[in-house]
């Protein structure tokens, strides 16, 4: 199971944008290096990263191999009422992984 | 001394081909064309207004902080946003797409940069047309890629 850290503000106001930023633990295996037995290691990434704000659309990421391990992404939300935001990422190897957190608009 | 036969020396030097032969695959500035050409549909790319914040200096190419954003643009007008190398192995970095719950269009990743290259911001907008910022790096310690 993967770890991921997601940092969004306690409280945000209606109508204002807000940061939200969120780590993933993920090596991102490129598929160009070589490994210990010279053979090219199987690449192994997080190809797509979805962020929904009750049901609606945020931000869809895809990535590619030059993203850094560990993928980190900071964005902007636009708050309209209370709800939940769903953080889900895809990748190569069946990867997934799925996040939800409670937010409060005041 | 004993004198290299010539046979050792042909070896030797087929195999110090070989080594520049199997350098690792790198994307070049015409495949950065194309996929530029690709993202924009073949519709023209102005320079401007998409903003690329990045060190023009960098220590490490395994993890380097990268931002996208559009400054000067109402965000309802941005789109989506691409990020493109010259010299990784694949001219692709990410795209992003927003969607109606979106705020600023701003992007902030790290990314991996194999050597010293150019890259290239894109912004799609509302009204179709494409705007970019190129900038160019100097890496110091490249990212393993081999």
């Amino acid at each position: 199971m993967a770890r991921s850290l997601i940092t969004l503000p306690e409280r945000v106001t209606r109508g204002q944008s807000f940061t939200v930023r969120t780590l993933l633990q993920h090596p991102m295996e490129s598929g160009f290096r070589v490994g210990a037995d010279g053979r090219v290691l199987p690449r192994d990434i997080v190809r797509r990263f979805r962020c929904l704000y009750d049901g609606e659309l945020v931000v869809e990421v895809e990535l590619f191999p030059a993203v850094a391990a560990n993928p980190f992404f900071e964005f902007s939300v636009r708050a309209v009422d209370s709800g939940t935001l769903l953080f889900e990422w895809e990748g190569d190897q069946g990867f997934r992984h799925r996040e939800q957190r409670a937010l409060s608009v005041a | 001394m004993k004198v290299p036969r010539p046979l050792e020396r042909r070896r030797l030097l087929a195999a110090a081909c070989a080594v520049l032969w199997l350098r690792p695959a790198q994307a070049t500035p015409e495949a950065l064309a194309d996929a530029l050409r690709e993202y924009t549909g073949g519709a023209p790319l102005r320079e401007g207004r998409v903003r690329l914040d990045i060190a023009p200096l960098v220590d490490n190419g395994n993890t380097v902080p990268v931002s996208v954003s559009v400054p000067g643009v109402s965000p309802e007008q941005v789109q989506a946003l691409a990020l493109f190398s010259e010299r990784n192995p694949r001219s692709d970095v990410l795209r992003v797409v927003f969607g109606p719950r979106a705020g600023e269009r701003v992007l902030t990743t790290r990314m991996r940069l194999a050597t010293s290259q150019q890259l290239v911001a894109v912004a799609r907008l509302a009204d179709g047309g494409h705007w970019a910022q190129r900038v160019d790096v100097v890496v110091t310690l490249s990212a393993c890629l081999e």
